[in-house]
């Protein structure tokens, strides 16, 4: 799942899908690319189990699939972003505050 | 509702900082220093709580968006190094909800130009978690702060 | 100075007793059960300074082989789900040095014929080389099987 959001083209594409269905010519609308390099990005997102389509008539319509997502990676997806933004954050107060710390911390 | 479940998962992030572990270190050992960078989004505002940093002491952080879903972090010290490490234990609530409940490690290790920080959680994740306001929502808003956090990454 | 290290993890022992999950939770929720099962070797010695089941409550207590080194165990317990699941945090230390922290789940299944699966997952940061994951499979091994016995001990009472 981490390996097919590895790609900024995928992300863009689930982040849009995370606001609801889309076809792939909307899909491929804001992407600079060829219909058919966005139909290779989809089926790696489809491989991974994240996005799901279904074809009615010449629309092929593509979703997010929440089900297909077991508990134990969303766990981790969330709590590692959680974890990831206070390190940046971190990572800014380190920056700003360059002082030593005057004492040992108290144990 | 009688069926239970656990999952258990584990995951590691590594960080460099340009600063000296003894820098890294003091940033999670004061309340003042770490509510600078540890409390959630700044739309939510402040968090309230108490630390005790201390093996066997607690901290507590409770705070969320104005008017919506309070979370809610619990930890117990486990192990203290000085400079060095910190373990602790921590539970998870959103609202009254337990959704989890982990053990984490942080280490500080020296490295060329200042600190590497290898942090692992190793989680275990309660059936409440399921059944906590939001899910589908709450999943596309993490989807996205995982690809920001990825982009950020790479 | 020591070298510090940290060994993450995951140990799952699995256990299927002939007991109601209603029996094989009250033996991990009372004192005098755990004192009678919870020990990893023969010939060891156990007690509590502290027991106190409920969450938030904190134990400690201290085991080791007689004349041999004590090791001193403090849980605290997170969430008690009756009859269904307990689970812990807590740590190790063996005169003043931490050898290991963890997290503690113990799930109790209703099986086949009245009988209860025990599942129990220890996820471990072991410290600086002083104890391993191997040691602490090995103890839960043992404990598990005194487990059945007391179990059937129990049983053969009532």
């Amino acid at each position: 799942m981490f390996q097919a959001l590895a790609d900024p083209t995928r992300r863009l594409m689930v982040e849009r899908l995370c606001d609801g269905p889309a076809s792939v010519s909307e899909l491929a609308a804001p992407l600079q690319m060829t219909l058919s390099a966005v139909v290779q990005h989809l089926a790696v997102l489809e491989e991974s189990g994240l996005v799901r389509s279904q074809k009615q008539g010449r629309v092929r319509t593509c979703q997010v699939d929440t089900q297909a997502l077991r508990s134990a990676e969303r766990w981790i997806s969330e709590r590692r972003t959680l974890w990831e933004k206070r390190f940046d954050r971190l990572g800014a107060y380190l920056a700003e505050n360059p002082e030593e710390p005057k004492e040992g911390p108290q144990t | 509702m009688t069926k239970r479940s656990v999952a258990h998962a584990t995951f590691t992030i590594e960080r460099h900082y340009d600063a000296t572990p003894a820098r890294v270190f003091a940033a999670f050992a004061t309340r003042e220093a770490k509510a600078r960078w540890f409390s959630g989004p700044p739309e939510w505002g402040p968090a309230e709580g108490g630390m005790d940093f201390r093996v066997g002491g607690r901290e507590t952080s409770r705070g969320g968006p104005k008017g919506g879903t309070v979370h809610a972090f619990d930890a117990i010290y486990q192990d203290i190094v000085p400079n060095e490490r910190i373990v602790f234990s921590y539970d998870m609530h959103l609202d009254e909800t337990r959704i989890s409940v982990s053990l984490t490690t942080i280490e500080f290790k020296p490295e060329a130009g200042g600190t590497r920080l290898v942090f692992t959680e190793q989680g275990a994740f309660l059936d409440g978690y399921d059944d906590a306001g939001g899910r589908e929502h709450g999943w596309g808003e993490a989807l996205k702060q995982l690809g920001c956090a990825l982009q950020q990454a790479a | 100075m020591t070298d510090r290290s940290v060994v993450h993890a995951t140990i799952t022992v699995e256990r299927t007793y002939r007991a109601s999950p209603k029996r094989v939770f009250a033996a991990w929720s009372s004192k005098e059960a755990l004192l009678s099962w919870g020990l990893p070797g023969e010939g060891w010695i156990s007690g509590y300074e502290r027991f106190d089941f409920r969450v938030g409550g904190n134990d400690r207590s201290h085991f080791g082989p007689a004349g041999g080194e004590t090791y001193v165990n403090d849980t605290t317990y997170l969430d008690i789900v009756p009859d269904a699941r307990i689970v812990s945090a807590g740590s190790m230390t063996s005169a003043g040095t931490r050898l290991s922290a963890g997290l503690m789940t113990v799930e109790f299944q209703a099986a086949g014929n009245g009988g209860c699966h025990l599942v129990m997952t220890e996820q471990g940061a072991f410290l600086d080389g002083h104890d391993l994951p191997e040691n602490h499979e090995a103890g839960w091994n043992e404990m598990l099987d005194k487990l059945g016995d007391h179990l059937a001990r129990d049983q053969a009472a009532a």
